[in-house]
C-alpha cells in the first residue's frame, strides 16, 4: 500500500471516527450499562432475572405492552391512510411553484412545542372544548362526549403529529418517481387505478414503510402524548417505565422494561426490513 | 508542504477545529467551576424556583442560587448519585423520605439551636422521619393535605365531608384522581377505616377494591398540572387527593374551588429541607435554610407561583387574605384530624405501586 493510499485510509477513518465515537459513547455504552442494570436487584444490587420475570408475570405490566402495540398500530395505519392521499395531492395536483409553500404549511404544526400541542388538543377535546361545544351547539348531541383523557385523544394527538412526518417521506418518494413509469403503463393500456395499484403504489412502498417504521418507533416510545391526553386511564410502556423511576428510583426494573420495548422495536424492524430502503426516500 | 496546502488538508482542518473545540470546552468548564464555587446549588421542587422566593436571599447574600427541579425522591436521589460529592448544598425532600437520604450517607445533621423548631406547628415536625439515630436531618418547611378538592358551585359541600361520596353514583364521571399512589392509597385506607400509619400488605386487597371503585367513578387520573387543569376548567368537579395545594393558588381566578377535611380524615403531606454532608458551602446552605424558615421566607414559599401550601412556621408573615385562602386559622382542627402520610418500607412500597398500576390499567 503506498503513502497516498495510507493517507486516504487514515482520512476515511478520521472522518468516520466522530460518528463512531458518538455512537459508542451515547448509544453502545449506555445500552450496555442499561443491560447490566436490568440484571441487578433494586435492593441489594445482586444479579437477578426478576426484573424481566416481573414483566411476564404481572398482568398490568403485560397489559401496558398490549396497550402500546394497539395504540401504535392504530396510529400507524390511520396516519398512513391520511398521509398518502395528502402527499399525493401535494405532489401531483399542487403546481410545482406552490409545492414548497404547501409543504411548509403542512409541517407548520412541527414548529410548535410538542407539549404545548398536546395540551392544546386537551383543551380542544375537553368537555367544554371546541369540539363538544360545536356538537352540542348544533344539536347533534345533548350531552358532551368524553373525548379528552381517552385512548381516542391519545390517538388524535399522535396522528396529528405523524401525518406530517409521513407526508414528508411519501411526498419525497412520489417526487422521485419518474413520470415515464406512468406513461409506459398508460401505453400498455393500464387505466389510472390500475397504474396506481400496480406501478405507483409498489414503487412508493419504501417511502411508506420508512415513514410507517419511524411512526412506529417514535409512537411506541413516546411518553408525553399518552401522559397528557390519555388521562392515565390506561398505561403504555413508557409511562410504566417512568413510573418505576419517579419515587422509588427502581432503575433496574425501568431498564428491563426499556430493553423489552427495544426488543419489540427490533422485531418490528426485522419484520419490515425488506421494504425499508431508507436511501430511496 | 506549503502553509496554504496544509490549511486545506482535511485532516489539518479537522485537527485545527478539534483544538478550537477543546479550548472552548476548557473555557466553558473553567467558567462553570468558577460559577459553581460562588453559588449555592439546590435540588428543589418547583415551588422553590419562584424568583419572588429566591431573589431576596440572593440579593441579601450576594449569591446566585442554582436550582434543579426534580419530581419524586427516587429521581432526586439518582441526580445526587450521578453528581460529584459537593455538587449540591441543599435538597427539598418528602419528609417521610429523609431517612432514605440519611441511609445513603448524604445528609448533614441540622443545628436545632439555629433553626426555629419552637415556632413550627407541633404536628408537622415529623420527628419520626426527620430524626434518625438521635440526630435531626430535615426540617419541615411546608405542608398540606391530600384530601378532597372540589368546586363548591357544582357539588354539594356537605357531601364532601365524607370520602364515601367519591365512590357514589351521584358524582360518577365528575371525579379526577391525583396520580400519586402514596397519598391516594392513604385516602383509600381512610375510606375503609384503616390508619395510614399502620398499613400492611394484608390491607392491600381491600385498598385495591376501594381504589377500583374510585377509578370507576373517575374521568381521569392526572399528575399535578393535569388534575389542576381538569378541576379549573370544569372537566371534573372533584379531585381526589387535592387540597389547598390545588385550590389556594387558583382562588383569585376561581373562588369556587375549595377543599374539605372529611370526617374520615385526610392525609398530611409535608416537605423538608436537608443539607448535604459534602456541601462545600455549609454556612451558606444553613443561611438558605434559615431564610426559608424565616417568617418572610415562609410566606413566600407558602404562596409560590408553582403551588401554595401551608407554611410550617406558625409565624409566617402571610397577609390576612393569604391566611384566609390557606384556612390558616382552621389548621389546629385540620391537623387533629389528619393522618400520617403512608411511609412504607421498600417491599411494601413496591407492592403499593403495583396495586396502583393495576388500578390504572383497570377498565
Amino acid at each position: 500500500m503506498n503513502t497516498a493510499q495510507n493517507n486516504g485510509h487514515a482520512l476515511r477513518w478520521a472522518l468516520v471516527a466522530p460518528a463512531l465515537g458518538w455512537t459508542l459513547l451515547f448509544f453502545v455504552l449506555p445500552f450496555i450499562a442499561m443491560g447490566l442494570s436490568s440484571l441487578t436487584a433494586h435492593e441489594g444490587g445482586g444479579f437477578t432475572l426478576s426484573n424481566y420475570s416481573q414483566f411476564f408475570t404481572n398482568a398490568s405490566y403485560w397489559q401496558a405492552m398490549v396497550n402500546s402495540l394497539q395504540v401504535t398500530a392504530i396510529v400507524t395505519v390511520v396516519s398512513v391512510l391520511l398521509a398518502y392521499p395528502f402527499a399525493w395531492i401535494l405532489a401531483e395536483m399542487v403546481p410545482v411553484r406552490w409545492q414548497r409553500l404547501a409543504l411548509m404549511l403542512a409541517v407548520l404544526p412541527f414548529w410548535t412545542s410538542y407539549v404545548v400541542r398536546s395540551y392544546s388538543w386537551l383543551l380542544v377535546l375537553a368537555q367544554n372544548g371546541v369540539v363538544n361545544r360545536a356538537l352540542t351547539g348544533s344539536g347533534l348531541i345533548s350531552e358532551p362526549l368524553q373525548l379528552a383523557n381517552t385512548r381516542l385523544a391519545t390517538t388524535i394527538g399522535f396522528v396529528h403529529f405523524f401525518v406530517m412526518l409521513l407526508t414528508l417521506t411519501i411526498f419525497a418518494n412520489l417526487k422521485q418517481l419518474s413520470p415515464s413509469y406512468r406513461r409506459a403503463a398508460a401505453d400498455l393500456g393500464a387505466g389510472p387505478v390500475r397504474t396506481f395499484l400496480h406501478v405507483v403504489l409498489p414503487l412508493t412502498l419504501p417511502g411508506i414503510m420508512v415513514g410507517a417504521f419511524l411512526t412506529f418507533v417514535l409512537c411506541i416510545g413516546d411518553y408525553i402524548t399518552p401522559q397528557i391526553l390519555g388521562g392515565n386511564n390506561e398505561l403504555v410502556m413508557p409511562q410504566l417505565v417512568m413510573m418505576q423511576i419517579g419515587r422509588r428510583g427502581d432503575f433496574p426494573l425501568a431498564s428491563a422494561l426499556s430493553i423489552i420495548l427495544m426488543v419489540v422495536v427490533t422485531a418490528a424492524y426485522l419484520a419490515c426490513a425488506r421494504w425499508l430502503k431508507i436511501e430511496r426516500t | 508542504m506549503s502553509a496554504t496546502s496544509a490549511s486545506r488538508n482535511p485532516l489539518s482542518v479537522l485537527k485545527r477545529h478539534l483544538h478550537v473545540a477543546c479550548a472552548a470546552t476548557a473555557l466553558l468548564v473553567g467558567a462553570g467551576d468558577l460559577a459553581g464555587a460562588a453559588d449555592l446549588n439546590a435540588l428543589i421542587w418547583c415551588d422553590h424556583s419562584d424568583p419572588a422566593l429566591l431573589q431576596p436571599f440572593e440579593e441579601a447574600n450576594n449569591i446566585k442560587v442554582n436550582v434543579k427541579e426534580f419530581e419524586g425522591t427516587g429521581a432526586g436521589l439518582a441526580i445526587v448519585e450521578q453528581s460529584q460529592p459537593g455538587d449540591w448544598d441543599v435538597m427539598v425532600i418528602d419528609s417521610i423520605d429523609v431517612p432514605r437520604g440519611v441511609e445513603k450517607g448524604l445528609f448533614e445533621p441540622l443545628p436545632e439551636d439555629k433553626l426555629p423548631f419552637a415556632d413550627l406547628f407541633p404536628q408537622v415536625k415529623m420527628d419520626g422521619s426527620t430524626i434518625v439515630g438521635g440526630k435531626r436531618y430535615g426540617i419541615t418547611e411546608k405542608f398540606g393535605y391530600n384530601t378532597i378538592g372540589f368546586n363548591k358551585t357544582k357539588v354539594d359541600p356537605a357531601d364532601m365531608q365524607s370520602l364515601a361520596s367519591l365512590t357514589s353514583d351521584k358524582y360518577k364521571g365528575k371525579v379526577a384522581i391525583y396520580d400519586y399512589y402514596l397519598p391516594v392509597i392513604g385516602m383509600a385506607a381512610l375510606a375503609i377505616g384503616k390508619k395510614t400509619a399502620e398499613l400492611t400488605e394484608a390491607d392491600l386487597p381491600a385498598i385495591k377494591a376501594e381504589l377500583l371503585k374510585m377509578k370507576a367513578n373517575a374521568k381521569l387520573v392526572g399528575e399535578v398540572t393535569a388534575s389542576q387543569t381538569a378541576l379549573a376548567t370544569g372537566e371534573v368537579d372533584i379531585l381526589v387527593g387535592g387540597g389547598e395545594w390545588v385550590t389556594a393558588g387558583l382562588a383569585k381566578e376561581n373562588p369556587a374551588l375549595d377543599f374539605s377535611i372529611p370526617k374520615e380524615g385526610a392525609v398530611l403531606w409535608s416537605q423538608s429541607l436537608a443539607m448535604f454532608k459534602d456541601s462545600k458551602n455549609k454556612d451558606m446552605a444553613l443561611k438558605f435554610i434559615q431564610y426559608i424558615m424565616s417568617p418572610e421566607g415562609q410566606a413566600r414559599l407558602a404562596t409560590s407561583s408553582c403551588y401554595w401550601g401551608m407554611p410550617s412556621n406558625t409565624k409566617a408573615a402571610l397577609t390576612d387574605d393569604q391566611k384566609k385562602t390557606l384556612r390558616f386559622i382552621e389548621q389546629p382542627q385540620f391537623l387533629a384530624r389528619a393522618q400520617a402520610y403512608p411511609a412504607p418500607n421498600a417491599d411494601l412500597d413496591k407492592k403499593m405501586q403495583d396495586v396502583w398500576t393495576e388500578m390504572l390499567q383497570a377498565q
